[in-house]
């Protein structure tokens, strides 16, 4: 039986953990502190911690304030509220003083499940990417988000982590620890390469492994830290393996796949696809269902596989960039 | 730090020379909006705010958030006059590489706490640095200064909220209520009225003041020091453009700089006031 654990609640027992020893950290909500689990840091410090209301504007404004006079707050709703609905917030009172302010937003993606399309938050990702001094991380298991959670308490300046409504396998040791800009080799191999994030991780690995029972050596890449990226590492994988797949539970306009390709276009153009939620807003479904639905399980990153490693084998990319521009469309 | 009304007077009309010729100078920027408030700062800054400025970090500090981003050269003068860095920067307003952006900086300009221009945000801003002061236990004031066509803006009114919630009897809100925003006469863009019935029915203690008198500004703000347990609304009555004969009442000046020549005119009006 494979452990689960859940990353939020890992969020809020490292949270109410962090703040026995921490005296400047103080936890917001907006109406989720069940949900975001915040509400363990607000039953051991009542005095810090604010219940917001709903309202995710406000809340991003305050924790602003807070900052500014030296606390460390941690913000917390959904993923699609904390990051759409505040956007604009987080961009002007947050990022642009550079303010040391943690959103955290649970319920990333699709595995929010039934709730549907108004709660998948798919977009996410791109919009806190896009934003000067901001930082996002979205870990790939329980012991990494305690770790994340804890690095993030020391770390001065904005975070945004993306965390998720279901339980995860456990991938990672419990003594992991996160260094922002840092992506790690979860799995070694060199016909291609997985680059993941969150829950995608855990499937990457079980692709490999089918794939392995086919002579397929895959290295898989826990790229936890989406901003900043791990460029070395990403990039010496694309040299020694010379295919990416990246893939994460977003969309794959200006997620990690997005990112990952302006890494690559511009330093080391390999063959590329980014599998992730294909320009569509989610619907309503139990998580695993939607998993299958669009496409985020171990046997499309098993086709994925295959068709780049043609190719990779038919076009390697010095022939690829080498050639005329019609024969560059023909090979794609 | 004085409380002779002459002497504030002075400086208001000192402020009002300044920030239109830095105006001038950079050619862009909110006029109107920046003179109809020219006395509300200069009370904060020359006479009720506890500031150091040769140690803008001091932590017993009051603290002042202009949530209405656009009247950044009322701040910057009161900030320049009482000392926060040189009045030689007012000349560099909103060029290249000056520390006195387009709007409040708190990254480039000494003095400014927080960053706005984006309407809406400041009191959010200002709740978290009251709630803050509350948990360390300082008895740091914290004023913030709102548009009245900014109460148009949803936010305002979720901190609003918020400020009452938690009882945050060191916030002092200020509405620069000059009647006019960008478009036209705020009643006719999007009414805002019962200004003071709105703050009141949030839970707020409301004072209505004359926002160019001193003796009123500054009993409001001594009054909301001692309400306990509700922050204060002060809803200032102010004509936009307020000193400059012209520009008085008038929607155009909103968001355009005086010219050299209107400038001159505006100068010799201010001149009159100062000999008077």
């Amino acid at each position: 039986m494979v452990e689960k654990l859940g990353t939020r609640d890992v969020y809020g027992k490292t949270l109410a953990g962090l703040g026995e020893t921490n005296k400047d950290i103080v936890a917001l909500s907006a109406d989720l502190a069940g949900s975001t689990k915040v509400s363990e840091f607000g039953k051991k410090f009542p005095d810090r911690f604010l219940n917001m209301g709903v309202a995710e504007q406000d809340m991003m404004g305050m924790a602003a304030g807070l900052a500014a006079a030296g606390k460390i707050p941690f913000a917390s709703t959904f993923a699609v509220f904390a990051t759409g609905r505040a956007w604009e917030q987080i961009r002007q009172s947050i990022c642009l003083p550079k303010f040391n302010v943690k959103v955290v937003a649970t319920h990333g993606g699709i595995t929010v499940g039934p709730d549907g399309a108004s709660h998948h938050s798919v977009e996410d990702i791109g919009l806190m990417r896009g934003l000067p001094n901001m930082s996002v991380i979205m870990p790939c298991d329980g012991h990494e988000t305690k770790s994340v959670i804890e690095f993030a308490a020391k770390h001065k300046g904005p975070l945004y982590i993306r965390l998720s409504r279901e339980k995860f396998p456990v991938i990672l040791d419990e003594n992991c620890s996160f260094e922002l800009g840092k992506a790690s080799v979860v799995r070694d191999g060199n016909d291609l390469t997985f680059v993941m994030c969150g829950i995608m991780v855990h499937i990457a690995l079980d692709a490999a492994k089918i794939l392995d029972k086919e002579g397929i050596k895959v290295r898989v890449i826990n790229s936890s830290s989406i901003k900043p990226l791990d460029k070395n590492l990403i990039l010496a994988a694309a040299e020694e393996t010379g295919a990416i797949i990246t893939g994460e539970e977003h969309s794959i306009i200006n997620g990690l796949g997005s990112a990952v390709a302006e890494l690559l276009s511009e330093n080391c153009p390999v063959p590329l696809k980014r599998v992730g939620i294909e320009d569509r807003f989610g619907q309503t479904g139990d998580s695993p269902e939607l998993m299958v639905h669009y496409g985020l399980t171990p046997e499309a990153l098993v086709k994925a596989a295959k068709n780049i490693l043609k190719k990779k084998k038919n076009s390697p990319s010095e022939k690829l960039y080498s050639s005329s521009p019609d024969a560059v469309l023909e090979q794609v | 730090m004085t409380k002779d009304v002459k002497k504030l007077q002075s400086i208001a009309t000192e402020v009002r020379v300044n920030i239109l010729k830095m105006l001038a100078e950079s050619g862009s920027g909110h006029p109107g909006g920046s003179l109809s408030a020219a006395e509300i700062l200069t009370s904060l800054y020359f006479s009720k705010m506890r500031h150091d400025p040769k140690n803008p970090e001091w932590e017993e500090r009051d603290k002042f958030v202009l949530s209405k981003g656009h009247g950044a050269p009322v701040l910057y003068t009161v900030l320049g006059l009482s000392g926060y860095f040189s009045t030689d920067h007012f000349g560099t307003l909103r060029k290249m590489g000056s520390i006195l952006k387009g709007h409040p900086n708190s990254t480039t300009t000494p003095g400014v706490e927080v960053c706005t221009g984006s309407l809406g945000q400041g009191l959010s801003q200002a709740n978290g640095l009251a709630k803050a002061a509350k948990l360390d236990k300082r008895n740091t004031r914290v004023y913030v200064l709102l548009g009245d066509g900014e109460l148009q803006e949803g936010q305002v009114w979720e901190a609003a909220m918020t400020a009452r919630h938690y009882n945050l009897d060191n916030i002092c809100a200020i509405i620069d209520n000059n009647g006019l925003q960008i478009d036209g006469p705020v009643v006719e863009i999007m009414n805002i009225d019962p200004i003071k019935e709105k703050w009141g029915a949030f839970g707020w203690h409301t004072i209505e003041v004359d926002g160019h008198n001193f003796d009123e500004i500054l009993s409001a703000l001594d009054e909301a020091d001692n309400i306990g347990d509700k922050p204060t609304a002060i809803i200032a009555r102010t004509v936009k453009g307020k000193g400059v004969s012209f520009m008085e009442g008038k929607v155009e000046y909103h968001g355009v700089a005086p010219t050299a020549e209107e400038l001159e005119v505006a100068l010799k009006e201010l001149e009159a006031v100062s000999t008077n």
